[in-house]
């Protein structure tokens, strides 16, 4: 196990280091650069500056150089320093930025993550259980419509509805403005500014989890160990969860592991709905305006979580199938 | 060569289950084109098992019902308007809905009904197109890695890894922050980055379908690898790439409408669905206003339902074994 482990993490420092390149090579593709960005190029002959100043600054951000030199100078100061370099638009170590909000995107992705596991999976349940009910129907067209419909239509009208018409909840932000700054808010405030935002990003993530439930567990309820242990007069209540569960969910763990992209991407926009202050308006500021280290670190960072989290998944995977072999 | 070519007619040694285009009649050339023209024929006789299929999916008709109606409104768009979607009334600012502006006026004087049916344009260009472009890649790369494996394969599969890697929906934000923000270049982005899943799924079905007989009668009468690459082996491997394009084209539009409504997508004055929607991030405007952003809202719901539900019947129709329940 220790062995499957140290290998699948020394798989990843390949896969992070083409990442990286990836990413810089983007930057490098892209139109345009930081310096387009403090003096746009139509008004370089309105405002006076002349070309030599231009490639004063672009020196002293260190433009001039080749790509790869950058890419190469980027990557002894991660690997000896730990150093992400500094954000061009603040003036901040990149890593420190990101210390900043990540804490705050990971406080929406992580809950959403295992309610969305544990509520999805539990409808989709139930849902095998009872085929063709009502329930069933109307979890088959929730999943449909939760996973059809952009999830910033559902979190505009959720605004519209539990903020605006209702007032129950907040419109925006992760706490009330703060009038005094030793001002400590309870639990039950952030809880109240982070439920819609928390339940929306729920709802994207939950379809796959109903669907995956649902069929997983109904082709194994047709199957023969489980005909078995009906002729061994087992109760129905001890074939579902002894025999048929464990083997329908074992399965969800991938899915687990597949849905973390798609709730990485979905709080960018959820964020920008619910102001919420995360890495995403961060992320859509910097590269915007072509902020390269805060680019490359927010990519990163991004790709780092997904790696892990497949990571985890994969381990997970290996020690709940005991079929399942790490090499 | 010709002669060899009868020999191995690859229709008489398909499996039936598996295959997607068969019965090609004496003397036509098993071109992709050919195939997919026979193919369309069959579906669409009456009385075909497939098309019987599809129409039993009642939501999957509505769907289909909804889809050509849009569609229409999209192409017809000029003569549904009284006005174009560009078209300033500066007197007619933030218009309440009337009988001259069935939605009202946007901030600008402009008529919401105009800007909600040209963006169904744009949504359906970006959707469709983008996908064409995406499913191309995804077959040619998945198409290449499957059926020479080696070398090819690793580098491509190591490459869709870490494509893979990145969440979608933030590389093609960070793509589209960073590119003048245009139609062509949203569908560009969308299509070049969205194809990483499907061709693992290609490479998948060329790996099965290139150990078929007919690919081994084929190749031992000489017949050159790209020809039985693009006769033989991706005809046949092409089922699933149908069954999720629909599904695809669905994620292209959300995509699409995400971006838009970010303000990194489709720029104002161009009306898209996701723009109009960014109206609503200003509380005054989604409290008092919804008939500036309810309607794009619904519309991007009802095309990207539809287009979902269609699809499903697509699936349900042609390969009856994969039914999601």
């Amino acid at each position: 196990m220790t062995r499957y482990i140290i290998r699948r993490l020394l798989i990843a420092i390949p896969v992070l280091f083409g990442l990286t390149v990836a990413t810089f090579a983007m930057t490098a593709v892209m139109p345009g650069d930081y310096v387009d960005t403090l003096i746009s190029p139509d008004k370089v002959i309105e405002l006076g500056v002349s070309p030599e100043a231009l490639a004063r600054l672009r020196e002293h951000y260190g433009f001039n150089k080749p790509i790869h030199e950058r890419y190469l100078i980027w990557l002894r100061e991660l690997v000896l320093h730990g150093n992400l370099g500094n954000s061009l638009l603040s003036g901040d170590p990149v890593l420190s930025e990101i210390g900043r909000r990540l804490p705050r995107t990971l406080q929406l992705t992580v809950p959403a993550l295992f309610l969305a596991m544990t509520l999805g999976t539990l409808m989709g349940v139930v849902q095998a259980l009872h085929l063709q009910s009502f329930f069933d129907n109307l979890a088959n067209l929730l999943a449909f419509l939760w996973m059809s419909v952009p999830s910033f239509v559902f979190a505009i009208l959720s605004v519209y509805i539990f903020a605006l018409k209702i007032p129950i909840f907040p419109t925006g932000g992760a706490e009330p403005l703060r009038t005094t700054a030793d001002e400590a808010f309870g639990l039950l405030t952030h809880l109240r500014y982070m439920i819609l935002p928390l339940l929306m990003l729920t709802v994207s993530a939950m379809p796959s989890y109903m669907r995956f439930a649902r069929n997983s567990l109904l082709e194994v309820i047709h199957s023969d160990y489980i005909t078995v242990a009906r002729s061994k007069g087992l109760t129905e209540k001890i074939i579902t969860v002894r025999h048929a569960l464990r083997n329908a969910l074992m399965p969800l763990i991938t899915i687990t592991g597949l849905s973390v992209p798609g709730l990485i991407g979905g709080a960018f926009i959820i964020e920008t709905v619910f102001v919420w202050p995360g890495m995403g308006k961060w992320g859509m500021l910097g590269s915007g305006l072509r902020d390269y280290p805060a680019i490359v670190g927010m990519n990163l960072v991004a790709s780092t979580l997904v790696l892990m989290s497949n990571l985890m998944t994969d381990i997970a995977y290996a020690w709940a199938d005991p079929r399942i072999r790490y090499e | 060569m010709s002669e060899a070519e009868k020999g191995t007619n690859p229709s008489k040694e398909m499996s039936r289950s598996r295959c997607l285009f068969r019965r090609q009649k004496a003397g036509e050339e098993n071109t992709l084109a050919n195939a997919l023209q026979r193919t369309a024929k069959r579906w669409s006789r009456p009385g075909s098992p497939v098309l019987r299929r599809f129409r039993r999916h009642e939501l999957g008709m509505v769907s289909v019902g909804v889809l050509s109606l849009l569609v229409l409104m999209a192409i017809f768009a000029p003569l549904i308007c009284r006005q174009g979607p560009y078209e300033l009334e500066l007197t007619e600012r933030n218009a309440p809905p009337s009988r001259e502006h069935i939605l009202g006026c946007d901030n600008v004087g402009r008529d919401m009904w105009a800007r909600l049916i040209y963006g169904a344009r744009v949504s359906l260009s970006v959707g469709v197109f983008a996908v064409s472009i995406s499913t191309v890649i995804a077959i040619l790369v998945g198409g290449a890695s499957g059926f020479f494996g080696g070398v090819v394969d690793m580098l491509v599969m190591r490459f869709t890894d870490i494509m893979m890697c990145f969440p979608f929906f933030l590389l093609i934000i960070t793509l589209a922050t960073m590119l003048k923000p245009s139609v062509i270049n949203i569908i560009l982005i969308i299509g070049l980055t969205g194809w990483t899943g499907m061709s693992r799924l290609v490479r998948a079905q060329i790996l099965s379908v290139k150990e078929e007989d007919y690919v081994l009668a084929a190749r031992s009468v000489g017949v050159p690898t790209g020809r039985i690459l693009f006769r033989h082996v991706i005809p046949n491997a092409l089922t699933p790439v149908l069954v999720s394009a629909p599904m695809r084209v669905a994620g292209a539009i959300m995509a699409e409408a995400g971006l838009s409504f970010l303000g990194v997508g489709v720029q104002d004055p161009m009306p898209s669905w996701g723009n109009m929607m960014t109206n609503a991030l200003s509380l005054p405007i989604l409290k008092d206003m919804p008939s500036r952003w309810l309607p794009p809202a619904v519309l991007l719901a009802l095309i990207t339902l539809s287009v979902n539900f269609a699809g499903d019947a697509l699936r349900d129709a042609l390969d009856p074994k994969t039914r999601l329940h």
